[in-house]
């Protein structure tokens, strides 16, 4: 379907490439759209930089923070996904900012220095995959308990889980 | 559990002196589901809330990769059980934006009648089991009796009370009748008088207002910061509503109004969820006496659509299309992409992040609860409060721990 105005959308956006481009030279990005959602891919190692910027350029709100395993998806060349949902509040303008991690270092910076809301979110990301954040100010699991060893939500964790349940200490009233 | 907990991190021992720890739940009446605060005390005076939450971890986004896109609205039912149809909605909101599905007018009206039936049956729930906390058992009576109207108003158009598992993919698993419509018009009639009823019992009741009012502040930044949305937002000034800002279904046809508050306390919060309700019934009532007529599912759409039931058990036809839409390797095929798509649900922003893989059911099927960004700001909100505000604070964030722990 072909438009004569531009939605107002991809004026937007366009305003926050320019931003973007502005604050952080030399930083490679690849932009995408997909049914009216614009994406952007950002190198792991320019991490922080790049939320700063992000949050600069008017996403004041975290919407959401998850991972994504791509151990088993067709040619991927990657292992996790961190998918960070961003908002901007005022103009409702959404931006889905990504990046790429591979083992052994699945270490990236905290965001909770740039939104607070990162805090629970980190922690379960953690928790499901694994995946660690530095300058995080309270790591911990956040679902599961703090013994378990796995990290649930890898594609190669078994749907029907490695049998911790049936193993759980149990503990009596009298050592309680 | 760990006792690690217990040691806040925040607190040196010389402040830790005289302090003393509660634990609050996992097993209280005031928690409502299972979820744990170990409670720093100084006197009543609440130093310190951690909360611990987990108690009803069920996998359910693990789930998300093994069931397909309509077997999966059965776990998401089970999600935020306060406003079952709610999540559906919004799961198969984003799974159409996936596949690129345009609803036909009538199926968005239904959806949109439901959505709002919700609202009002979460919101509901919150005031009248939050009144009752606070000490207050009529009310609660209020708000349930009418919710087992809207029960039977889910019963009728599903067959189901409570986990309605009512959408499907591109459409609904049932048409509504004119029972239905009748059902619908009698509780738009009658509510107003019950709100009005409600209204009196509980907003200007001097002791509601008294424990609710400068109660557990939010403020506008640390709204937004935080990853605030819905009534909690709006009650902290953050006027963002995505039924306005974000049109889906059929809101756009509609003239409604979001309801926010700049008080930031709890009884901010009540107030916009009391607003929202008048606002939802202006919907409903628009919506019921235009929902237009024609098919529910999309028409000429091949395996997106489930056929009807008088055709699978009559036609071959008809059959064929049921395997053709239930099969794993005849069904249809999502695009190997990825999508964010959220909804107003009754709480806040509930959405969806789908990774696509080529088949029908979710390589990574995310959900993003209001209820777990809501509950992190608690421990920002307990500031300065007293031992006896715990409930209060607890009830107008309206934390559902399934959908919490998922």
């Amino acid at each position: 379907m072909t438009t004569e105005t531009p939605k107002p959308s991809s004026v937007e956006i366009d305003a926050v490439k320019v931003k973007l481009a502005d604050s952080l030279i030399g930083v490679a990005l690849e932009w995408s759209e997909f049914r009216d959602q614009y994406r952007v891919v950002f190198p792991a190692t320019e991490l922080l930089k790049c939320l700063n910027a992000f949050k600069f350029a008017g996403f004041e709100q975290l919407s959401d923070l998850t991972a994504v395993d791509l151990l088993e998806y067709s040619n991927a060349t990657d292992r996790f996904e961190v998918v960070y949902c961003l908002l901007n509040v005022d103009t409702g303008l959404r931006l889905i900012a990504k990046t790429y991690l591979n083992e052994p270092d699945l270490t990236i910076p905290s965001a909770t220095s740039v939104w607070s809301g990162a805090d629970w979110l980190e922690r379960e990301v953690y928790d499901m995959y694994g995946i660690l954040f530095s300058g995080h100010p309270n790591f911990k699991r956040l679902l599961l308990p703090q013994e378990f060893q796995s990290f649930p939500m890898r594609k190669d964790y078994p749907v029907k889980g490695r049998g911790e349940r049936h193993n759980f200490p149990v503990i009596t009233r009298a050592e309680s | 559990m760990p006792l690690e907990l217990l040691e806040s991190p925040d607190l040196n021992a010389n402040q830790r002196e005289g302090l003393w720890t509660l634990n609050f739940g996992p097993q209280h009446p005031a928690t409502h589901t299972t979820l744990r605060l170990v409670l720093q005390l100084d006197g009543e005076m609440v130093i310190d809330a951690e909360p611990d939450i987990g108690f009803l971890h069920s996998g359910f986004e693990k789930l998300g990769e093994v069931l397909d896109f309509n077997q999966y609205v059965t776990i998401v039912d089970r999600m935020n059980y306060i406003s079952p149809m709610a999540n559906e909605i919004a799961w198969h909101h984003a799974v159409e934006k996936l596949l690129g599905i345009d609803l036909t007018p009538r199926c968005k009206y239904i959806r949109t009648i439901f959505a709002e039936l919700m609202r009002i049956h979460d919101h509901l729930l919150c005031l009248g089991t939050c009144v009752l906390d606070l000490g207050g058992a009529t009310a609660f009576m209020y708000a349930f009796n009418e919710r087992e109207t809207i029960y039977e108003i889910c019963e009728r158009a599903s067959g189901q009370r409570f986990h309605t598992s009512y959408t499907r993919v591109g459409g609904l698993l049932y048409d509504v009748t004119d029972d239905w419509v009748k059902m619908v018009r009698d509780f738009v009639r009658n509510f107003p008088k019950v709100y009005r009823d409600f209204s009196g019992l509980v907003m200007k009741n001097r002791i509601f207002v008294e424990r609710t009012r400068d109660v557990g502040v939010l403020s506008r930044e640390e709204a937004i910061a935080g990853g605030a949305t819905g009534p909690v937002a709006r009650a902290s000034g953050v006027v963002r509503d995505l039924r306005r800002d974000e049109p889906y279904l059929a809101y756009e046809d509609f003239d409604f109004d979001v309801c926010a508050s700049q008080g930031g306390d709890c009884y901010a919060r009540f107030q916009v969820r009391m607003m929202e309700m008048l606002e939802s019934i202006k919907i409903i009532e628009q919506a019921i006496e235009n929902i237009p007529a024609g098919p529910i599912f999309a028409a000429g759409t091949g395996k997106e659509s489930m056929p009807d039931k008088r055709e699978v058990y009559r036609s071959i036809e008809g059959l064929i299309h049921h395997f053709e839409s239930v099969m794993p390797n005849r069904q249809m095929q999502a695009p190997k992409e990825s999508v964010y798509a959220a909804t107003e649900s009754p709480n806040g922003e509930l959405g969806y992040y789908i990774v696509g893989d080529g088949s029908f059911r979710a390589y990574r099927a995310r959900t993003r609860p209001p209820s777990l960004l809501h509950f992190s700001l608690f421990s920002r909100m307990m500031r300065g409060c007293m031992l006896s505000d715990v409930v209060a604070v607890l009830g107008s964030i309206n934390i559902i721990a399934a959908e919490l722990d998922r």
